[in-house]
């Protein structure tokens, strides 16, 4: 087991080593130096703009930039940023509860609805229900997600005025930010209204950000239970007579849910690109939306860090989904 | 049913001797059974048929739209569609904020986003393939090389690496299908590399080198066509991604600028009227809708046709 683990973590260095390659690379390939691109605007004396250089080690060998650069990560430095001057690890750590309280909200409406919709789909293979399902998971899948919030904002907010448009809760409620989850903060606070409010705000870009997901696991679960529900075992406890909701919750959902772990992991990418286009549209303060206005703002070292940061979020999920599916599929452990 | 039983008969069920005068060719045969399996999916079908009509559409482009998608009208703007009050039959689909003709700009549109579709998928799979090819057929630490690097492009979310890399370009259409190419390019190397190194070990394969077949004919000649059924599937999956990914870049101002009638664009100036004027935003957004879900539905049917372990006979 214990080889298993390492094996694995070990993988990952090659990755990382890519990973702040081309996060190192980023700043250099912008056309002009960094120095010039920190100034902006302003007019620079030569002479300055070598101190500058000298000072901040642009002028050394790439190689030795690169290890700098690898030794401020592992001492925490991802770069300062030019607009607010503040280190964009402590930016992006302020940030990230926003993202992580949006996705873990969105991949629970996936896995809870597109666990069932998949295994009844399954069950009911061919009828009105599975083609339905199928269906709208198709459309799902398909769907430009940044539309898809547009029209909930002109539905919801708009003509029904049940949601507000964006935020993440209303300028009446003010609290210290405890945990960062605004809905665990809101009820800490005590004020009357404030989880509503929190709740109000978070449902509409929950529902967008999980709509892919959604739509992914429904398909995968449905699939994977076709499968299962083919082989020996699950005709031998159909056989010894056990109760149908017994077979298929039990036998077959257990072994389906092998491959549908994977593709749960494999959405944390999806979310995280459509977080870029949730946060955006519902004005949601997070690192989706950080990211794209630092692009904007041509804040370039927050979109170095944020970058080498949320693939590193990524590579560690990944990391973790890969370690589950040893412990509940032994077989990849022997290979 | 009937379907099956005339196949048998020209396979010559029954007969131990297949006649040679109505033996077809191999390929016309593949032909016939590819589209006997793609044609029981219905929605294949349908996505087929709209597909179709896209293409048609983007073609006739000029023939079609009712005015030029440029032409702004200062006595027009914000118009409804028809059917609702205050709209006009000259705007079927009403106007933008600069009194625009909705209609003829999501016609328009839709040549962009093919051609957004078609070009990505060209160097994204000529690319990939290439790569997978050679690093499929020569191993080693070639290979090991390739794929990390591969490992390390997917490491990152596709739209944020798309989205940094336009920031790095500049942003633009080109420069956006480049990056999206880019981003999408590591799904056909992996494909390409797995099936190589299954391939290459078959008798066939022995064969050909023992004639004396050079590795690039090898790789190309011999190998690749016995690769192609989940590449084919992977490239239609690639040409909604890509149309997909050009409109979210699009929307997102990075993507073909302004006044390009290209939907993701369209929808990005269409944002501030959310609450006022519906149809500016909903159309464009449906004509991505409809286009990605035709596309999505023909790469299920494909999958069908093509995977040898979903057939089910």
């Amino acid at each position: 087991m214990l080889r298993f683990f390492l094996s694995r973590v070990l993988v990952l260095i090659p990755t990382f080593i890519g990973v702040s390659i081309v996060a190192f690379a980023f700043i250099r390939l912008l056309p002009g130096d960094p120095v010039a691109l920190m100034s902006g605007e302003r007019v620079m004396a030569a002479s300055r703009h070598a101190a500058i250089m000298h000072e901040l080690g642009y002028d050394r060998p790439l190689y030795m930039q690169y290890l700098s650069y690898l030794w401020g990560l592992f001492h925490g430095d991802f770069g300062t940023s030019i607009v607010t001057k503040r280190g964009v690890a402590t930016q992006f750590f302020t940030l990230f509860p926003a993202t992580l309280e949006l996705s873990l909200c969105a991949i629970v409406i996936a896995v809870g609805l597109g666990v069932p919709a998949g295994v009844f789909a399954a069950v009911k293979r061919g009828s009105w229900f599975d083609q339905g399902i199928m269906g709208a998971a198709l459309v799902g899948y398909s769907m430009p997600i940044f539309w898809w919030g547009l029209l909930l904002i002109i539905l919801f907010s708009g003509v029904l005025g049940w949601t507000p448009v964006g935020g993440r809760i209303s300028l009446l409620y003010y609290f210290p930010q405890v945990t960062g989850f605004m809905l665990i903060d809101s009820l800490l606070s005590g004020q009357k209204g404030a989880f509503g409010s929190a709740v109000s705000h978070l449902i509409l870009p929950s529902i967008v950000l999980a709509t892919i997901p959604l739509a992914v696991i429904a398909r995968q679960t449905r699939s994977a239970m076709l499968e299962v529900l083919g082989e020996d075992y699950v005709r031998t406890a159909k056989a010894k007579g056990l109760a149908r909701a017994r077979v298929v919750g039990v036998h077959a959902l257990r072994n389906a849910l092998i491959p549908v772990v994977t593709t749960i992991g494999l959405q944390v990418g999806v979310l995280m690109a459509g977080a870029i286009l949730t946060e955006t549209i519902f004005s949601w303060p997070g690192i989706g939306k950080w990211m794209v206005d630092s692009v904007f703002r041509r804040d370039y070292p927050v979109v170095q860090g944020g970058l080498l940061l949320i693939a590193m979020i990524i590579m560690l999920v990944n990391l973790v989904v890969d370690l589950l599916y040893g412990v509940i599929n032994p077989r990849v452990r022997a290979k | 049913m009937s379907h099956i039983t005339a196949q048998e008969a020209e396979e010559g069920v029954g007969t131990d001797l297949p006649d040679p005068i109505q033996r077809k060719s191999p390929r016309r045969q593949m032909l016939e059974e590819f589209w006997y399996y793609f044609s029981e999916n219905r929605g294949a079908v349908l996505g087929l048929v709209v597909f179709a009509l896209v293409v048609l559409t983007a073609l006739a482009a000029p023939l079609l739209a009712p005015h030029s998608p440029d032409l702004t009208n200062n006595n027009a703007q914000l118009v409804p569609p028809v059917w609702q009050t205050g709209g006009s039959w000259t705007y079927l689909l009403g106007t933008d904020a600069i009194g625009r003709d909705i209609l003829s700009r999501l016609i328009y549109g839709s040549r962009y986003s093919l051609f957004i579709g078609v070009v990505v998928v060209v160097v994204a799979v000529s690319v990939g393939i290439a790569i997978g090819l050679v690093a499929g057929y020569v191993g080693g630490w070639v290979d090991t090389v390739i794929m990390r690097v591969m490992d390390v492009i997917l490491a990152f979310p596709s739209l944020l690496l798309a989205l940094v890399l336009v920031a790095v370009l500049g942003p633009g259409l080109t420069n956006a299908m480049i990056a999206i190419a880019l981003v999408l390019q590591p799904h056909f190397v992996r494909l390409t590399r797995a099936s190589v190194m299954s391939e290459k070990r078959r008798e066939y394969v022995t064969a050909a080198k023992v004639v004396g077949a050079s590795p690039l004919r090898l790789m190309v000649v011999t190998i690749l066509p016995n690769c192609l059924g989940p590449l084919i599937v992977q490239a239609t999956l690639s040409f909604s991604n890509a149309i997909l990914d050009a409109a979210a870049l699009g929307f997102l101002g990075m993507g073909a600028q302004p006044p390009t009638p290209e939907w993701g664009t369209m929808l990005a100036e269409a944002r501030e009227f959310i609450q006022s004027a519906w149809w500016v935003v909903t159309f464009p957004g449906l004509a991505i809708l409809i286009t990605v879900l035709a596309i999505n539905l023909i790469g299920d049917g494909l999958r069908d046709a093509l995977d040898p372990k979903m057939k089910r006979s």
